[in-house]
């Protein structure tokens, strides 16, 4: 085996843990594209490439423990590494509830359906889909400023859960056959919320990377309001 | 065939010093281009094992060894074997850097001189050669001639290493060689030796863990003249498969 020095694995670390947020960021994407268009075939695509975002968490695992057992690290370095474990996790759960998203894609059987509820989940995933991509961005640049930016964010993925919670309700009282359909926004919408909660735990793992410091970004956010 | 990956091959080697057994019975393969960490605690017989691939030893008196030792499938310890001829294939370091009172030079070639070479062009080609591989070429290619116990210590066993590359060795043997020094000029050394086993097979004795760690391929780790535990160096960090090995890497004794 030729082994690298520390450095060249700290930085392979670094690119295969971006990677895995590109992975994931796709697999949103795919997910909620998939269930605004009823495509099954891509929501089966989503699935099936979640194999793979598990397999890189726990590669991404071992080569971290390797590292700590192996090199030592400390200050800087055993930061990094300890953020890559803890974000990676995170990842893997967004990757997870793209799955359940692209799962209610297949499960849906001619519901009758409600465009304006699917076009606000659109926008919904839009934002979570762009939050995501400047989370990645942040890690890269380990831009601590961006990230504290980017989980006040969340409030607005928040805001969208809240709409379309009201507009399933009201869209459920007044047609009982869209229920059964609207129970699958609502879910799908608790998905994507909690995706946006995710992006904010990776914002503060990059404030961790910098200070050394565990913070609680949004902490004075009002509760969940699903269900 | 497939090619040997070994390039030391001990089986059933015992080493006594009088009646002192401070080897029993060790077995171990060493492998072509991987660095490999010799670990115990004191008086584990890791220094003699070493001493014995490079018969070392054989000046001691009283010593003993019974089984077999082979270099590239030779016997060391066979009539035939010529200890000078081994030692050329068989570098050796030591904890404390000790060049000869001689000018750098002098220093790296001493070996080629000893066996016969005479041919300047040569002589300055295997310096040249031996200190780039040793990185130190860049620190000394101006002052060549000047005495080398006037360099620093790092400084020192890296001429230490020119000399015994000079040679062409197949295998180089080091007991302890980063612990008379200060932590820079031990990264240095580590540094050279990573790159050196692209081209050489390495067998260090080392107290510091962490060394063995992030340097070696495969570790071995030897208690009371026994070798416990031999394996590739990630899983004997991160998953000994015996208590003993545990507990000396964990801290608990040593």
């Amino acid at each position: 085996m030729f082994r690298r020095n520390f450095e060249d694995e700290l930085n392979d670390l670094h690119v295969r843990f971006s990677e895995m947020g590109m992975m994931v960021n796709e697999a949103i994407y795919k997910s909620v594209n998939a269930f605004i268009n009823h495509d099954k075939t891509l929501a089966k695509e989503v699935i099936e490439a979640d194999a793979r975002i598990n397999q890189r968490e726990v590669d991404l695992e071992k080569r971290s423990f390797e590292m700590i057992a192996l090199q030592q690290p400390v200050t800087g370095d055993l930061r990094m590494i300890v953020t890559v474990m803890k974000a990676s996790s995170d990842l893997e759960r967004m990757g997870d509830h793209a799955v359940s998203i692209a799962k209610s894609t297949i499960r849906v059987k001619g519901n009758v359906r409600v465009p304006e509820i699917e076009q606000t989940l659109a926008e919904m995933a839009t934002k979570v889909k762009q939050m995501v991509e400047e989370v990645l961005d942040a890690y890269v640049k380990a831009d601590m400023k961006r990230a504290r930016e980017i989980a006040l964010e969340d409030k607005n993925i928040d805001a969208f859960s809240g709409k379309v919670y009201k507009m399933c309700l009201k869209q459920m009282q007044s047609d009982p056959d869209t229920i059964v359909g609207s129970m699958d926004y609502m879910l799908v919408d608790s998905y994507l919320e909690r995706i946006g909660d995710y992006v904010t735990n990776i914002c503060e793992w990059i404030v961790y990377l910098e200070t050394g410091k565990l913070v609680e970004l949004n902490a004075n956010a009002k509760e969940d309001n699903i269900f | 065939m497939a090619e040997n990956k070994n390039v030391i091959t001990v089986q059933d080697l015992h080493l006594y010093y009088g009646q002192l057994e401070a080897l029993r019975g060790v077995s171990i393969d060493f492998r072509k281009n991987e660095i490999t960490a010799v670990i115990g605690p004191s008086g584990c017989g890791k220094s003699s094992l070493l001493k014995t691939i490079n018969r070392l030893n054989d000046l001691i008196p009283n010593v003993t060894v019974t089984g077999t030792v082979k270099l590239n499938d030779q016997d060391i310890y066979a009539p035939s074997m010529d200890a000078v001829e081994l030692r050329k294939q068989v570098g050796m370091l030591f904890q404390q850097p000790n060049p000869f009172p001689f000018s750098i030079y002098d220093n790296v070639i001493y070996g080629l001189r000893i066996s016969g070479e005479k041919n300047k062009q040569v002589l300055d080609e295997a310096v040249e050669r031996s200190l780039q591989a040793a990185a130190i070429w860049d620190e000394v290619k101006d002052r060549l001639h000047e005495n080398a116990m006037g360099l620093s210590g790092g400084q020192q066993q890296r001429i230490c290493i020119a000399r015994a590359l000079a040679t062409r060795p197949k295998v180089l043997l080091m007991d302890e060689p980063t612990s008379a020094l200060d932590p820079i000029s031990s990264s240095e050394i580590e540094r050279t030796m990573l790159e050196l086993k692209n081209d050489y097979s390495i067998v260090i004795v080392t107290r510091n863990m962490q060394q063995a760690s992030r340097m070696s391929d495969r570790t071995a780790f030897f208690l009371q003249g026994e070798l416990i535990e031999y394996g590739q160096t990630r899983d004997i960090f991160l998953q000994p498969q015996q208590k003993e090995t545990e507990d000396y890497i964990s801290g608990r004794f040593g």
